[in-house]
C-alpha cells in the first residue's frame, strides 16, 4: 500500500504532516466559523421574516438595517472582504492572521448568504399555518419556534448544506491571511512547486467531502419532510 | 353573545384603498349557527378575521362572550370600559377563547395528529398527562382516535378538517369561526363535516360563525344568515325567512342558486318542449311556505276550479324543521277559472308567479 501511494502521489506522502495539518485547519475553520455563522444567520433570517411588512411583528427600521447589511456584505467578493476586514478583525480578536484571524471574515462572508437562505426557507412556510397559530393565541416566540422553524426544518437543512459547501469554498481563500488550510496547501506546495499530484489529491479530498455533505443533507431533508426525523411512519 | 358594532376595515393596496368591511353591525346569540354569505371579495373573510383580531379593524366595537368590551379607534385596539390599550397577553387570551378553522386546514405537516391538537395546550399550564387526556377527548369528539400518530399527509381532506376542528376546540372555546371550512372538500366530506359541526353545536352549545359562498351550506346547518355585498351586510334574518322571502337582488340570486326550481329558467331559455304552453295555458311558479305546504292545495284547485295542472318541476325542502318549496306547473282551463284558481292560491299564502302565457 505504502509503495503504491509513494508511486502515485509521492509529493503528498513527502509533505504528509503538512497535508494533514492543512486538512485539520480547513476542518477547524469550517466548523468554527460555520457554527457561529449558523447561529447568526438563523437569527437574522428569523428577524427578516418576522419584521417584514406582512410579518408577525412588522418593524420597518430593523428590517431595513438587516436587509442593507446583508446586501452590502453579499456584494463584496470574499477575497476583497478578507483584506478589507483586517483592521476590524484585529480589533475584535487581537490578530488578523492565522486560523483565528480568518474566522471573522469567514463569518462575514457566510452570514449574508445564509441569512438569505434562511429567509427563503421560512418564506416557504404556508402563511395559513402562521395564521392558525395566531388564531390559537400563540405568542411571537411560539410562532417562531413552533411554526416557522419547526415546519421549515427540511428547507433549513438544505439551506445549511448549501451554505456549508460554499463555506468550504471560502476557507480555501483564507490562505491569503496565512490561515493555511487545504487551499493554500494546494497552491503553495502543489501549484507553486509544480507538484500536480498534490493538487489532484486536494481536489479529490474536497470532492469527496462535499459530496458526502450533500448526500447527508439531502437524506436528512428528505427524512424530515412531513414528519419528525427519528420517527417511524410510512410515507406516501 | 357576539356583538359587532359599526365595524369598518379599509385596506391600502398599491395606492388605492379597498373598503373590505363597511360599518357592519351584527348580533349573534349564544348557541347559534350564524352564516355569513357573499361572493369572494364581499368582505366576509375580513369580517370574521376582525372577530379574533387577526385583522385589526380601523374602527368599531366588539364584545365576544366574556372577552370584555373591545373598542377600536383609528386602528388601535382598546380593552375594557376604561379603554386601556389592549395588551398582547389579553389579546392572546381572547384568541384562545375563540376557535377557528380554515379552508386549507392549516395543520402542521411535520407534527402528528396528536401534536397538532396539543399545539394550543402547550405552555397553557396543563401537565403532560392533562394535555394527553384533553387531546384524546378531542380526538374522540371528532372520531379520529385511531389516527393519533398519523401525519397530515396521510389523511384525507375531511380527516384533516376534523383534526383542525379538534385543535380549534382544544381550549374549550365557546365560539368557533369557520372560514370556508368545507370549500376545499368533496360533497361527502362536506356533509360529514357539516353534520359534525351541527352535533358539536348541539352537544357543547358551541356558537358557530360560518363563512361561505355556498348557499347549500347555509341551508344545511345555519339558523341565521347575513348576506354581505361590497363590505356591507345587505340583508339578515333567520335562514327560513331569507329563503322564503329574499329581498335584495343578491340574496334572491343566492337563494335561486340553491333551488331546484331555478332550472326552469334554463328550460325556458332552451325552449324546451317541457315548458311550452299551448293556447290558454299558463306556465306558473308556485312558492309554498310553512303555512301552505302540506295543505292539499293542488288537488283542491283542480277539483274546485276544474283546471288541470301539469307539474314540470317540484321541490320541497325542510329548513329549520319547517317545509319550504315550490313547483313549476302548466295550468290549463277556462281563462276565468284559471284566474280564480290563481287568486285562490294567492289567498292561501302561495306565492304565484306567471312565467309564460300561451
Amino acid at each position: 500500500m505504502d509503495e503504491f501511494l509513494k508511486q502515485w502521489i509521492p509529493n503528498v506522502i513527502a509533505y504528509k504532516s503538512r497535508f494533514l495539518t492543512s486538512l485539520s485547519q480547513t476542518g477547524e475553520m469550517t466548523l468554527r466559523s460555520g457554527l457561529i455563522a449558523f447561529a447568526i444567520g438563523l437569527a437574522l433570517g428569523v428577524v427578516l421574516t418576522v419584521c417584514k411588512k406582512d410579518g408577525i411583528r412588522p418593524n420597518a427600521i430593523i428590517y431595513r438595517v438587516v436587509d442593507v447589511f446583508v446586501n452590502l456584505f453579499r456584494a463584496i467578493p470574499f477575497i476583497i472582504l478578507l483584506i478589507f476586514l483586517i483592521p476590524f478583525t484585529r480589533m475584535l480578536v487581537g490578530t488578523a492572521i492565522g486560523v483565528k484571524g480568518a474566522l471573522v471574515p469567514l463569518v462575514f462572508g457566510c452570514v449574508p448568504f445564509y441569512t438569505r437562505q434562511v429567509e427563503a426557507a421560512l418564506a416557504s412556510v404556508d402563511g395559513g399555518k402562521v395564521e392558525a397559530a395566531r388564531s390559537m393565541g400563540s405568542s411571537t416566540l411560539g410562532i417562531i419556534f413552533r411554526v416557522y422553524l419547526h415546519e421549515a426544518v427540511p428547507d433549513l437543512i438544505r439551506a445549511t448544506t448549501i451554505t456549508a459547501i460554499s463555506l468550504i469554498g471560502l476557507t480555501t481563500m483564507a490562505g491569503a491571511v496565512g490561515a493555511g488550510g487545504i487551499g493554500s496547501f494546494a497552491i503553495n506546495y502543489g501549484q507553486n512547486q509544480n507538484h500536480q499530484d498534490i493538487v489532484n489529491v486536494c481536489v479529490i479530498i474536497l470532492l469527496v467531502f462535499v459530496s458526502l455533505l450533500q448526500f447527508l443533507g439531502t437524506l436528512m431533508a428528505r427524512r424530515t419532510t412531513n414528519r419528525g426525523l427519528f420517527r417511524r411512519g410510512d410515507q406516501k | 353573545m357576539i356583538e359587532i358594532t359599526n365595524l369598518s376595515k379599509t385596506f391600502a393596496l398599491k395606492g388605492r384603498t379597498v373598503d373590505a368591511v363597511r360599518d357592519v353591525s351584527l348580533t349573534i346569540e349564544d348557541g347559534d349557527i350564524f352564516g355569513v354569505i357573499g361572493y369572494s371579495g364581499a368582505g366576509k373573510s375580513t369580517l370574521v378575521r376582525c372577530l379574533n383580531l387577526l385583522e385589526t379593524p380601523d374602527s368599531g366595537k366588539l364584545q365576544i362572550n366574556q372577552s370584555g368590551l373591545i373598542t377600536i379607534e383609528g386602528g388601535k385596539v382598546y380593552h375594557g370600559p376604561d379603554k386601556k390599550p389592549m395588551r398582547e397577553k389579553q389579546l392572546n387570551a381572547m384568541r384562545r377563547s375563540i376557535g377557528m378553522i380554515f379552508q386549507h386546514f392549516n395543520l402542521l405537516d411535520r407534527s402528528t395528529v396528536f401534536e397538532n391538537v396539543a399545539y394550543p395546550l402547550k405552555y397553557s399550564g396543563m401537565s403532560r398527562a392533562e394535555i394527553s387526556e384533553r387531546v384524546m377527548e378531542m380526538l374522540k369528539l371528532v372520531d379520529l382516535t385511531e389516527k393519533r400518530d398519523a401525519y397530515p399527509s396521510q389523511l384525507s381532506g375531511g380527516q384533516k378538517q376534523r383534526v383542525a376542528i379538534a385543535r380549534a376546540l382544544a381550549n374549550h372555546p365557546q365560539v368557533l369561526l369557520s372560514d370556508e371550512a368545507t370549500s376545499a372538500l368533496d360533497p361527502d366530506a362536506t356533509e360529514s363535516i357539516l353534520s359534525l359541526l351541527r352535533s358539536l353545536n348541539e352537544k357543547l352549545g358551541l356558537t358557530i360563525v360560518m363563512i361561505t359562498h355556498e348557499m347549500a351550506v347555509i341551508k344545511s346547518i345555519c339558523r341565521h344568515v347575513a348576506v354581505m355585498e361590497d363590505g356591507r351586510v345587505v340583508e339578515q334574518g333567520s335562514v327560513y325567512d331569507i329563503f322564503a322571502h329574499p329581498k335584495q337582488d343578491i340574496t334572491k340570486h343566492f337563494v335561486a342558486s340553491a333551488s331546484a326550481l331555478n332550472r326552469v329558467d334554463k328550460l325556458m331559455a332552451e325552449d324546451s318542449p317541457l315548458v311550452a304552453v299551448g293556447k290558454g295555458e299558463l306556465l306558473v311558479k308556485l312558492l309554498f311556505s310553512r303555512n301552505s305546504v302540506g295543505d292539499s292545495v293542488i288537488s283542491q284547485i283542480s277539483r274546485d276550479f276544474n283546471v288541470s295542472i301539469n307539474i314540470v318541476l317540484a321541490s320541497v325542502e325542510v329548513l329549520e324543521g319547517a317545509p319550504l318549496g315550490g313547483m313549476v306547473a302548466i295550468v290549463k282551463g277556462d281563462a276565468d277559472k284559471v284566474n280564480a284558481a290563481l287568486q285562490w292560491l294567492n289567498d292561501h299564502q302561495v306565492e304565484v308567479e306567471v312565467l309564460r302565457r300561451g
